[in-house]
């Protein structure tokens, strides 16, 4: 829709560029700017003008994704010898209740920057450790764990005027074995409980819960756990089950301990 | 900045402003061609090609364009030279309304065949509330289900929509695709189209102390700002019938109380939308808070805030004093004795049951444009069900003669009983009457949900006693019903929802309360089935229940308690209405037989491991036309063939058919030209058809009650039927048809689901889906399948889905498809649609209306498979399934 605050858009050509006005906001794809009303929005810049690259392999095995990689890109992105937890790229975007022509247009770090608890570019890059780079102000860059980077709905650790530039995925991680599962009140809707567990290398157990929460929670086990520990490990740990249109709280959690329990089976754990 | 793109072969030169999306540099370039479902990215609606890859152009930011090629359905191809897809589009009848078609489309032409095999992922982003999908697959499957019989063969023929060619290629006019010449007359002449919005109230009950406009009215571009110190002083109701008095005079144009959140307090009229919706924030109101309540059965309660103390007697809500306002208490026999001779000899069943709020969401919202025209008349143009009735009431509040009003409706992008009210022509008529000027005022997706009526919230006990052999002895219906802050349609659905819902079954004894009550929460209006779905499926609940009390099989207990042919149709009166009657065949009975044989047949989809299985069925009756009278005119004329072209006029019609009612992808038009050419001895796209224009001789009551076959219809007939005589014996080559709508009769409708049920997750699985209609003779068997089909989609998702969620303050939260599950095409099954083979007297042909009427039996049915797959029954709808998750474990 026509966002009627909006006096000018500037096109960012480089990162001199992003200097934001007290109402100015960064716009990734836009697909979520101009789905509702943005009350006291004055301006936006584009960080596509900025031409990052969307996918960058690294040397180790590691992943960066530009913020501003689209969800279709990252889906199209070929599989690699060793990258186990490449499924899960495909798996993420079409979690997303927007369709393929949405994925065309929409990032992943708006996704992430949205932070809605459904936000499948959350559950994908905190469930693969992923690493938020962060552009300050003033010229540097801090890290945050994407993980922790969603603090709570729409809510992030990002303060005005810092831009999300990319998400380091470790070759660790993208090396793991993983299982998930998902639910939404309809088929082919939105999340309502989201959950990856990944067993790495050195057969530690981290299982990440999303959409059934208002932020990412993750839990780390040395190894795997039993059923009864790893119910425990979540009870004990997340008490604030999410409560919207997309699913009761108490079903949201009888969800999540289930999934948590068939990828933990799924992954090696005893029945 | 300047920039140029191509639109469907076409350099155009535009000046994208900043926060500016596709979709409106393309509508304010005139292409109408594109269209606004929900502005959100969500429904499709407006999907265009950009570059050759289709994108929602409601989010494609316009300072992006530059130098693409767009294409929007009509780029894609022309009746002449059509786009395959355009083609299979009209060969499977694959639209109704036709709204969301353009976007379906232009996305569905980009898919390649392996992307045919996956829609359900593929057409997730594109919403159809009409079909229910089967026929867009079968489009998609190149599935011809359109046939072209020979002249005066097409009664009972498959013939496509006479719209359809126009509909595919995007040359349909919707309400807002006129042309700029249709407003640029007379007074408003050359003059540009201006916009209103609407400041809403943030409180559910507020008393305006003031309201200061002076700083709006300086901002740029604003010509004028309303408040209720503008409003006509008549009382009026949104809701519309053909007796007005039906409904309560509860309603101004702008009010000095604000009775629900959102409710208008003032209104905007601005060169643009953007100048006219900016300026609503400088209006400044101060606000006298009061005391508001939001429980329908707390508001009823003595010492309840009051909604509406003002009204007198003059307004006819029954009970303001008790913010009722309608009820209905009375009892047939002894229900007490009954009932405890049941308990002791038979068997007796009791519960309670509740719906939720729904929205209609037609893809077109309510929207309309007025002006006036060279004779200084007032105009409007609106997405409206009801033309004539809209005129007849604007007149009213305004003081005008009728004839100085003009109301018509092009095409409306579906309606279900949204669009039996006046809810944007009174503001219109109010700007442009001081004005002079053109003005549009279209809803917004969000107005859709927090300022349309939506579906009325009903608690419905149900108690039934019966004999040990299955024989109903005592019904007891409690019925209490939200209607909201305003009563349109609170009256009338409240008596229908507890007639043939209950008068369906014979029953000696019968008891029936009802409550149509006030509250603070956003007011409920018509929808498909107006009352009865709901009741339905707390009796139809009720009765299963019984079956399974008695060891009776469900269609045998249907069976034994049916009304047959002769019987009268009773609830709390001893005699019934003077003009129904269950004449003919045994429709019922028929129907019955046709789902039972078919879900004993073997079908559906297999049962995934470990899931739970069940089969529910349920029965459904309703009058085939509204009460207390429904009239339509019609006339029909031969054309003057030139005789110099080759024996036809320019669009080769031969005869010109005008008929008010609105078509709104009830396919009534399509049926119309049937029954014309069918007496004339000619082809169906040889009948001109002007519709729904007060302009036209006669009057119309208006596309509601499922009445555009059944009463339209009729008096299509009775007018063509009179001019074939007259030209056979050389008369005079213009005849007239009327129809009054009475006597009425009756239709049922029987589905059956076979599902399965997750028990760890509660997820629903539709494994079979089967309705039997009664609907007399099939005028159009591939049209009246898509009735049903869409009705049965609409009802899983009031089922499975569907809830408008208002909050402790009276606030809706939902606003937006995204949190709101209409049914998308992975949602809904395949309907095996059966006809039972009847006949009514008092219908074209022997046709019986069948629009609302498939909605009503598919959530008792649903209910009463899950109730079967898990052994506890659903008590509320929608039955999601965190909801049946807890059905099972807890």
């Amino acid at each position: 829709m026509d966002l009627i605050g909006v006096r000018e858009v500037r096109m960012a050509a480089d990162r001199s560029d992003l200097v934001f006005a007290a109402d100015e906001i960064p716009l990734g794809g836009g697909t979520w700017l101009f789905s509702e009303e943005q009350p006291g929005v004055g301006g936006m810049v584009d960080l596509t003008g900025l031409g990052w690259d969307p996918l960058v392999e690294q040397p180790d095995g590691g992943l960066t994704i530009a913020a501003t990689c689209t969800l279709a890109e990252l889906r199209a992105l070929p599989p690699r010898v060793g990258r186990t937890a490449h499924p899960l790229f495909a798996v993420a975007v079409d979690a997303l209740l927007g369709s393929w022509k949405i994925h065309r247009f929409a990032t992943v770090g708006g996704n992430i920057c949205l932070a809605l608890p459904a936000g499948p570019m959350t559950s994908l890059t905190a469930a693969l450790d992923g690493v938020g780079v962060i552009w300050t102000p003033d010229g540097g860059e801090r890290r945050v764990l994407i993980a922790d980077l969603v603090t709570n709905v729409c809510e992030t650790v990002l303060t005005h005027g810092e831009v999300l530039r990319a998400v380091e995925l470790p070759a660790s991680a993208l090396a793991g074995r993983v299982a998930h599962r998902r639910i939404s009140l309809a088929h082919l809707g939105r999340s309502g409980a989201f959950v990856i567990a990944r067993l790495d290398a050195h057969e530690r157990f981290i299982v990440t819960i999303t959409a059934a929460t208002p932020r990412p929670y993750q839990l780390r086990f040395p190894g795997l756990p039993t059923a009864e520990e790893l119910a425990d490990g979540i009870e004990g740990f997340v008490r604030d089950w999410y409560d919207d249109p997309h699913g009761a709280p108490d079903w949201r959690r009888a969800m999540s301990l289930r999934f948590a329990e068939e990828c933990r089976i799924e992954l090696g754990g005893a029945a | 900045m300047s920039v140029h793109i191509t639109v469907d072969g076409k350099l155009i030169e535009i000046e994208p402003r900043a926060g500016q999306v596709l979709r409106t540099v393309l509508r304010g370039a005139g292409i109408t061609s594109v269209n606004r479902g929900c502005d959100a990215g969500d429904c499709g609606a407006c999907s265009v090609l950009v570059d050759g890859s289709a994108v929602h152009s409601c989010l494609f930011p316009a300072h992006r364009l530059d130098g693409q090629t767009v294409t929007t359905v009509a780029g894609l191809g022309s009746e002449r030279s059509p786009h395959p897809v355009q083609t299979a589009f009209v060969e499977a009848a694959a639209f109704q309304c036709g709204f969301c078609t353009a976007g379906m489309i232009v996305t569905a032409s980009t898919f390649d065949e392996a992307e045919l095999d996956e829609l359900p992922r593929m057409l997730k982003g594109n919403l159809c509330r009409c079909t229910g999908y089967r026929s867009i697959h079968d489009a998609l499957r190149a599935v011809r289900n359109v046939e072209q019989p020979e002249a005066g063969q097409a009664a009972t023929r498959s013939v496509r929509a006479p719209a359809a060619w126009r509909v595919v290629t995007g040359r349909e006019e919707y309400t807002l695709d006129g042309p700029d010449s249709e407003y640029r007359t007379g007074a408003s002449d050359t003059t540009a189209l201006l916009h209103l919005a609407v400041l809403g109230s943030p409180h559910p009950h507020a008393r305006i102390l003031s309201i200061d406009t002076s700083a709006a009215e300086a901002m740029p571009g604003v010509r004028l700002v309303l408040t209720h110190r503008d409003s006509p002083a008549t009382a009026f109701s949104t809701g519309r019938h053909q007796d007005r008095l039906e409904d309560p005079d509860d309603t101004h144009v702008l009010d000095e109380v604000v009775r629900f959140h959102g409710q208008r307090v003032a209104a905007v009229v601005a060169d643009s939308l953007a100048d006219a919706q900016r300026a609503l924030g400088a209006i400044v109101v101060e606000y006298e808070l009061l005391p508001a309540v939001f429980d329908p059965d707390l508001a009823r309660q003595p010492g309840a805030p009051l909604v509406h103390p003002e009204l007198t007697a003059e307004a006819r809500a029954a009970a303001p004093e008790r913010n009722t306002v309608a009820e209905e208490h009375g009892e047939r026999g002894d229900v007490a004795a009954a009932l405890a001779t049941a308990e002791a000899s038979g068997a007796t069943v009791s519960g309670t049951w509740n719906t939720a709020r729904v929205t209609h969401a037609a893809l077109e919202s309510h929207a309309a444009r007025g002006w006036l025209d060279a004779d200084g008349r007032l105009v409007i143009r609106t997405s409206s069900q009801v033309p004539y009735l809209v005129r007849d009431e604007v007149a009213r509040i305004f003081e005008l003669e009728p004839q100085r009003v003009r109301v018509f409706a092009a095409r409306v992008g579906g309606g279900f009983g949204g669009k039996q009210e006046l809810l944007t022509e009174d503001l219109v008529a109010l700007a442009v009457l001081k004005l002079g000027r053109a003005v549009q005022y279209e809803f917004t997706r969000g107005d859709e949900f927090t300022i349309a009526p939506l579906r009325h919230p009903m608690t419905v006990s149900v108690r039934l006693g019966a004999t040990a052999d299955g024989i109903l002895t005592a019904i007891a219906v409690d019925q209490l019903m939200d209607t909201g802050a305003y009563g349109n349609h609170g009256i009338g659905v409240m008596y229908h929802s507890v007639h043939e819902s209950v008068a369906v079954y014979r029953c000696a004894n019968v008891r029936v309360d009802a409550q149509s009550v006030y509250t603070n929460n956003p007011p409920a209006g018509a929808f498909r089935g107006y009352g009865l779905g709901q009741v339905i499926f707390a009796v139809e609940s009720a009765m299963d229940e019984l079956a399974r009390e008695l060891g009776i099989d469900p269609f045998e207990l249907r069976r034994r308690n049916v009304v047959v042919p002769g019987d009268p149709l009773l609830t709390i009166h001893e005699e019934e209405d003077k003009d129904i009657a269950y004449r003919g065949a045994h429709g019922a009975g028929q129907c019955l037989d046709l789902v039972e044989a078919a879900l004993a047949a073997p079908g559906g989809l297999p049962v995934p491991e470990g899931w739970s299985v069940g089969t529910g069925m349920a029965l459904a009756m309703i009058a085939t036309v509204p009460p207390r009278g429904h009239f339509a005119d019609a006339t029909i004329r031969a054309l003057d063939v030139p005789a110099d072209a080759d024996g036809s006029t320019p669009d080769g019609a031969l005869f010109e058919l005008e008929v008010g009612t609105a078509e709104f992808g009830n396919g009534s038009t399509t049926v119309h030209a049937q029954l014309a050419s069918q007496v004339l001895g000619t082809t169906p796209e040889r009948i001109r058809i002007r519709q729904s224009d007060t302009d036209l001789p006669g009057h119309d009551t208006g596309a509601y009650g499922s009445t555009g076959t059944v009463v339209a219809g009729m008096a299509v007939y009775r007018a063509a039927t009179a001019l074939a005589e007259q030209l056979a014996s050389g008369g005079a080559r213009e005849a007239t048809g009327h129809s009054d709508g009475t006597p009425r009769s009756v239709a049922f409708n029987v589905h059956g689901m076979r599902v399965a049920v997750q028990p760890g997750t509660g997820e629903v699985l539709i494994l079979r889906s089967i309705q039997a209609a009664d609907a007399g003779t099939v005028l159009n068997p591939e049209q009246l399948r898509g009735q049903i089909e869409g009705g049965t989609a609409q009802a899983i998702g009031s089922a499975l889905y569907e809830e408008v969620r208002v909050d402790a303050g009276g606030e809706i939260t939902t606003v937006a498809f995204r949190n709101y599950r209409v049914p998308k095409f992975g949602d809904v099954p395949v309907t095996e649609v059966l006809f039972a083979k009847t006949h009514d007297p008092l219908g074209p042909l022997g046709a019986k209306s069948m629009s609302e009427a498939p909605y009503n039996p598919v959530a008792p049915a649903l209910a009463n498979a899950i109730r079967d797959a898990i052994g506890v029954r659903p008590h509320a709808l929608p039955m999601t399934r965190d909801v049946v998750w807890r059905l099972v474990n807890l």
